[in-house]
Protein backbone atom coordinates (compact mmCIF):
# COMPACT_ATOMS: atom_id res chain seq x y z
CA UNK A 1 0.00 0.00 0.00
CA UNK A 2 1.35 3.43 -0.91
CA UNK A 3 1.90 6.04 1.74
CA UNK A 4 -0.91 8.42 2.63
CA UNK A 5 -0.86 11.23 5.21
CA UNK A 6 -3.70 9.34 6.86
CA UNK A 7 -1.16 6.69 7.84
CA UNK A 8 0.18 9.19 10.37
CA UNK A 9 -3.16 9.36 12.18
CA UNK A 10 -4.13 5.69 12.10
CA UNK A 11 -4.13 5.71 15.91
CA UNK A 12 -6.75 8.47 16.08
CA UNK A 13 -10.53 8.17 16.06
CA UNK A 14 -11.17 9.83 12.73
CA UNK A 15 -14.74 8.58 12.44
CA UNK A 16 -15.68 10.08 15.77
CA UNK A 17 -13.78 13.31 15.19
CA UNK A 18 -15.39 16.71 15.53
CA UNK A 19 -13.44 17.84 12.47
CA UNK A 20 -11.61 15.86 9.84
CA UNK A 21 -10.22 17.27 6.61
CA UNK A 22 -7.59 16.18 4.15
CA UNK A 23 -6.78 18.25 1.09
CA UNK A 24 -5.79 21.75 0.06
CA UNK A 25 -5.97 24.02 3.10
CA UNK A 26 -6.96 27.33 1.51
CA UNK A 27 -8.80 30.29 3.05
CA UNK A 28 -12.20 28.88 2.19
CA UNK A 29 -11.44 25.54 3.84
CA UNK A 30 -10.17 27.35 6.94
CA UNK A 31 -13.35 29.46 7.11
CA UNK A 32 -15.58 26.41 6.83
CA UNK A 33 -13.59 24.45 9.40
CA UNK A 34 -13.69 27.33 11.89
CA UNK A 35 -17.44 27.87 11.36
CA UNK A 36 -18.13 24.18 11.82
CA UNK A 37 -16.08 23.86 14.99
CA UNK A 38 -17.36 27.09 16.50
CA UNK A 39 -20.93 25.93 15.92
CA UNK A 40 -20.24 22.56 17.51
CA UNK A 41 -18.45 24.09 20.49
CA UNK A 42 -21.40 26.38 21.12
CA UNK A 43 -23.67 23.36 21.51
CA UNK A 44 -21.46 21.98 24.28
CA UNK A 45 -21.37 23.01 27.91
CA UNK A 46 -17.70 23.83 27.77
CA UNK A 47 -16.48 26.84 29.70
CA UNK A 48 -16.18 29.89 27.42
CA UNK A 49 -12.48 30.03 28.37
CA UNK A 50 -11.91 26.52 26.99
CA UNK A 51 -13.96 27.22 23.86
CA UNK A 52 -11.83 30.27 23.14
CA UNK A 53 -8.58 28.41 23.71
CA UNK A 54 -9.67 25.60 21.41
CA UNK A 55 -10.74 28.05 18.71
CA UNK A 56 -7.46 29.95 19.00
CA UNK A 57 -5.32 26.83 18.78
CA UNK A 58 -7.36 25.59 15.82
CA UNK A 59 -6.82 28.92 14.01
CA UNK A 60 -3.05 28.67 14.52
CA UNK A 61 -2.96 24.98 13.56
CA UNK A 62 -4.88 25.54 10.33
CA UNK A 63 -2.90 28.64 9.45
CA UNK A 64 0.33 26.75 10.14
CA UNK A 65 -0.73 24.39 7.36
CA UNK A 66 -1.71 27.33 5.15
CA UNK A 67 1.63 29.11 5.58
CA UNK A 68 4.09 26.27 6.11
CA UNK A 69 2.95 23.09 4.36
CA UNK A 70 5.53 22.33 1.71
CA UNK A 71 4.55 21.06 -1.72
CA UNK A 72 3.51 17.43 -1.85
CA UNK A 73 6.24 15.13 -3.17
CA UNK A 74 6.23 14.05 -6.78
CA UNK A 75 4.14 10.94 -7.23
CA UNK A 76 1.91 11.59 -4.21
CA UNK A 77 -1.76 11.59 -5.13
CA UNK A 78 -3.42 14.95 -4.48
CA UNK A 79 -5.67 17.26 -6.44
CA UNK A 80 -3.31 20.19 -5.82
CA UNK A 81 0.33 20.18 -4.76
CA UNK A 82 0.29 23.27 -2.54
CA UNK A 83 -0.97 23.73 1.02
CA UNK A 84 -1.85 20.07 1.23
CA UNK A 85 -2.57 18.95 4.72
CA UNK A 86 -4.71 16.96 7.08
CA UNK A 87 -6.43 18.07 10.27
CA UNK A 88 -8.25 16.06 12.93
CA UNK A 89 -9.94 17.51 15.99
CA UNK A 90 -11.20 15.13 18.65
CA UNK A 91 -12.90 15.49 22.00
CA UNK A 92 -10.87 14.00 24.80
CA UNK A 93 -12.03 13.50 28.37
CA UNK A 94 -11.47 17.04 29.63
CA UNK A 95 -10.36 18.78 26.50
CA UNK A 96 -9.66 18.58 22.81
CA UNK A 97 -6.85 17.22 20.67
CA UNK A 98 -5.95 18.95 17.42
CA UNK A 99 -3.66 17.06 15.07
CA UNK A 100 -2.29 18.34 11.78
CA UNK A 101 -0.16 16.58 9.18
CA UNK A 102 1.68 17.92 6.18
CA UNK A 103 4.79 17.39 4.12
CA UNK A 104 8.02 19.16 5.00
CA UNK A 105 11.06 19.33 2.74
CA UNK A 106 13.80 17.25 4.38
CA UNK A 107 16.16 20.23 4.26
CA UNK A 108 13.78 22.17 6.58
CA UNK A 109 13.31 19.39 9.11
CA UNK A 110 16.33 20.21 11.27
CA UNK A 111 15.30 23.85 11.70
CA UNK A 112 11.72 22.90 12.53
CA UNK A 113 12.78 20.23 14.99
CA UNK A 114 15.15 22.66 16.71
CA UNK A 115 12.32 25.18 17.10
CA UNK A 116 10.01 22.63 18.67
CA UNK A 117 12.74 21.19 20.89
CA UNK A 118 13.58 24.67 22.15
CA UNK A 119 9.93 25.32 22.97
CA UNK A 120 9.52 21.95 24.69
CA UNK A 121 12.60 22.55 26.85
CA UNK A 122 11.45 26.01 27.92
CA UNK A 123 9.49 26.94 31.00
CA UNK A 124 6.19 28.84 30.53
CA UNK A 125 8.00 32.03 31.52
CA UNK A 126 10.78 31.42 28.97
CA UNK A 127 8.17 30.72 26.26
CA UNK A 128 6.46 34.00 27.11
CA UNK A 129 9.75 35.93 26.85
CA UNK A 130 10.69 34.19 23.60
CA UNK A 131 7.27 35.04 22.16
CA UNK A 132 7.67 38.72 23.06
CA UNK A 133 11.20 38.80 21.68
CA UNK A 134 10.14 37.40 18.30
CA UNK A 135 7.06 39.61 18.23
CA UNK A 136 9.12 42.71 18.90
CA UNK A 137 12.23 42.05 16.84
CA UNK A 138 11.46 39.88 13.83
CA UNK A 139 9.95 41.03 10.56
CA UNK A 140 6.83 39.33 9.31
CA UNK A 141 7.06 37.43 6.02
CA UNK A 142 4.56 35.64 3.79
CA UNK A 143 5.24 32.57 5.93
CA UNK A 144 4.39 34.36 9.13
CA UNK A 145 6.62 35.23 11.99
CA UNK A 146 9.49 32.95 12.94
CA UNK A 147 7.61 30.18 14.70
CA UNK A 148 5.27 32.45 16.64
CA UNK A 149 2.37 30.13 15.80
CA UNK A 150 4.06 27.19 17.53
CA UNK A 151 4.93 29.35 20.54
CA UNK A 152 1.35 30.55 20.72
CA UNK A 153 0.07 26.97 20.68
CA UNK A 154 2.52 26.06 23.45
CA UNK A 155 1.44 29.05 25.53
CA UNK A 156 -2.27 28.44 25.11
CA UNK A 157 -2.13 24.71 25.76
CA UNK A 158 0.52 24.78 28.47
CA UNK A 159 1.74 21.42 27.15
CA UNK A 160 4.77 20.16 25.31
CA UNK A 161 4.25 20.09 21.56
CA UNK A 162 3.95 16.49 20.45
CA UNK A 163 5.34 15.82 16.99
CA UNK A 164 6.78 13.14 14.75
CA UNK A 165 8.35 12.86 11.35
CA UNK A 166 8.10 9.96 8.93
CA UNK A 167 10.37 9.69 5.94
CA UNK A 168 8.50 9.77 2.62
CA UNK A 169 11.51 9.83 0.31
CA UNK A 170 14.98 11.41 0.37
CA UNK A 171 13.62 14.90 -0.20
CA UNK A 172 10.41 14.86 1.82
CA UNK A 173 9.16 13.99 5.27
CA UNK A 174 5.61 13.67 6.52
CA UNK A 175 5.11 15.69 9.70
CA UNK A 176 2.53 15.31 12.42
CA UNK A 177 1.88 17.95 15.10
CA UNK A 178 -0.46 17.47 18.02
CA UNK A 179 -1.81 20.03 20.48
CA UNK A 180 -3.97 19.12 23.44
CA UNK A 181 -6.17 21.89 24.78
CA UNK A 182 -7.63 21.49 28.24
CA UNK A 183 -8.19 23.70 31.24
CA UNK A 184 -5.69 23.15 34.03
CA UNK B 1 -8.15 64.43 8.07
CA UNK B 2 -10.49 61.87 6.51
CA UNK B 3 -11.39 59.02 8.85
CA UNK B 4 -10.55 55.43 8.09
CA UNK B 5 -13.54 53.15 8.54
CA UNK B 6 -13.41 49.44 7.70
CA UNK B 7 -16.38 47.17 8.23
CA UNK B 8 -15.75 43.98 10.18
CA UNK B 9 -16.02 40.48 8.74
CA UNK B 10 -15.95 37.07 10.45
CA UNK B 11 -12.14 37.10 10.09
CA UNK B 12 -11.24 40.77 10.22
CA UNK B 13 -12.07 43.45 12.78
CA UNK B 14 -14.00 46.64 12.28
CA UNK B 15 -11.76 49.67 12.34
CA UNK B 16 -12.74 53.24 12.98
CA UNK B 17 -10.10 55.93 13.41
CA UNK B 18 -11.89 59.26 13.20
CA UNK B 19 -10.25 62.49 14.38
CA UNK B 20 -13.47 64.52 14.21
CA UNK B 21 -15.39 62.16 16.47
CA UNK B 22 -12.19 61.38 18.40
CA UNK B 23 -12.88 57.67 18.05
CA UNK B 24 -10.00 55.25 17.56
CA UNK B 25 -11.15 51.66 17.74
CA UNK B 26 -10.32 48.14 16.56
CA UNK B 27 -13.08 45.68 17.35
CA UNK B 28 -13.97 42.05 16.61
CA UNK B 29 -11.88 39.17 15.28
CA UNK B 30 -8.54 39.48 13.63
CA UNK B 31 -7.65 36.10 12.17
CA UNK B 32 -6.98 36.66 8.44
CA UNK B 33 -4.35 34.59 6.64
CA UNK B 34 -2.76 37.77 5.32
CA UNK B 35 -2.78 40.27 8.17
CA UNK B 36 -0.16 42.56 6.65
CA UNK B 37 -2.42 43.34 3.70
CA UNK B 38 -5.38 43.96 6.00
CA UNK B 39 -3.56 46.34 8.38
CA UNK B 40 -1.66 48.23 5.68
CA UNK B 41 -4.33 50.94 5.16
CA UNK B 42 -4.55 51.58 8.92
CA UNK B 43 -0.80 51.88 9.30
CA UNK B 44 -0.66 54.22 6.30
CA UNK B 45 -3.43 56.30 7.85
CA UNK B 46 -1.46 56.45 11.12
CA UNK B 47 1.68 57.53 9.27
CA UNK B 48 -0.27 60.61 8.17
CA UNK B 49 -1.97 61.12 11.52
CA UNK B 50 1.42 61.09 13.27
CA UNK B 51 2.25 64.36 11.49
CA UNK B 52 -0.64 66.26 13.14
CA UNK B 53 -2.11 64.20 15.96
CA UNK B 54 -4.81 65.37 18.37
CA UNK B 55 -3.72 66.59 21.80
CA UNK B 56 -5.03 63.32 23.16
CA UNK B 57 -5.56 59.99 21.39
CA UNK B 58 -7.44 57.26 23.23
CA UNK B 59 -7.41 53.95 21.38
CA UNK B 60 -9.82 51.18 22.25
CA UNK B 61 -8.88 47.60 21.36
CA UNK B 62 -11.78 45.21 21.74
CA UNK B 63 -10.65 41.97 20.20
CA UNK B 64 -12.39 38.67 20.65
CA UNK B 65 -9.72 36.62 18.85
CA UNK B 66 -6.52 37.43 17.04
CA UNK B 67 -3.96 35.24 15.33
CA UNK B 68 -0.19 35.50 15.58
CA UNK B 69 0.26 37.28 12.27
CA UNK B 70 -2.23 39.94 13.43
CA UNK B 71 -0.28 40.26 16.68
CA UNK B 72 2.69 41.69 14.77
CA UNK B 73 0.48 44.07 12.78
CA UNK B 74 -1.20 45.28 15.97
CA UNK B 75 2.26 45.89 17.44
CA UNK B 76 3.07 47.98 14.35
CA UNK B 77 -0.05 50.06 15.11
CA UNK B 78 1.09 50.47 18.72
CA UNK B 79 4.59 51.48 17.66
CA UNK B 80 3.10 54.34 15.67
CA UNK B 81 1.08 55.34 18.74
CA UNK B 82 4.27 55.17 20.77
CA UNK B 83 5.93 57.58 18.34
CA UNK B 84 3.03 60.00 18.82
CA UNK B 85 3.42 59.65 22.58
CA UNK B 86 7.15 60.36 22.29
CA UNK B 87 6.34 63.57 20.43
CA UNK B 88 4.73 64.88 23.64
CA UNK B 89 1.11 64.09 22.81
CA UNK B 90 -1.17 62.19 25.14
CA UNK B 91 -1.86 58.63 24.04
CA UNK B 92 -3.75 55.95 25.92
CA UNK B 93 -4.51 52.40 24.90
CA UNK B 94 -7.49 50.66 26.44
CA UNK B 95 -7.17 46.90 26.09
CA UNK B 96 -10.54 45.21 26.65
CA UNK B 97 -10.76 41.53 27.56
CA UNK B 98 -13.65 39.33 28.51
CA UNK B 99 -14.06 38.11 32.06
CA UNK B 100 -11.92 34.97 32.58
CA UNK B 101 -10.14 35.35 29.24
CA UNK B 102 -6.66 35.17 30.71
CA UNK B 103 -5.09 34.60 27.27
CA UNK B 104 -6.38 37.95 26.05
CA UNK B 105 -5.29 39.62 29.31
CA UNK B 106 -1.79 38.13 28.91
CA UNK B 107 -1.65 39.34 25.32
CA UNK B 108 -2.41 42.87 26.54
CA UNK B 109 0.28 42.55 29.19
CA UNK B 110 2.77 41.48 26.51
CA UNK B 111 2.09 44.66 24.56
CA UNK B 112 2.17 46.74 27.72
CA UNK B 113 5.69 45.47 28.45
CA UNK B 114 6.91 46.23 24.91
CA UNK B 115 5.25 49.56 24.19
CA UNK B 116 5.97 52.68 26.21
CA UNK B 117 2.45 54.07 26.17
CA UNK B 118 -0.05 54.19 29.07
CA UNK B 119 -1.94 50.93 28.79
CA UNK B 120 -5.15 50.19 30.62
CA UNK B 121 -6.54 46.64 30.97
CA UNK B 122 -10.30 46.72 31.12
CA UNK B 123 -12.24 43.60 32.02
CA UNK B 124 -15.65 43.22 30.37
CA UNK B 125 -17.96 41.61 32.88
CA UNK B 126 -20.95 39.90 31.28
Amino acid sequence: MSFDLENLVSDLDIRGAILYFKGNVDSEVINKALDLVEGKLLTTREAPRLRKKVYNVLVESLQNLYHHADYVPKGYHSARPDRFGLVVMEKLGRGYRITTCNFVATMRVKELEEKITRINRSTPEEIKELYKDILNHQEITEKGLGGLGLLDIARKTGHRIDYRFKKYDNLNMAFRLTAVVALV
Amino acid sequence: MEPIIIEGTPKTPSIKFDTREEVFEIKGRSIPENSVEFYKPLNEWLDQYMQVPLEKTVVNIRLEYFNTSSSKCILDVFKRLEAIHRSKHDVEINWFYEEDDEDMLEAGEDYDSIIKVPFKMIEIVE
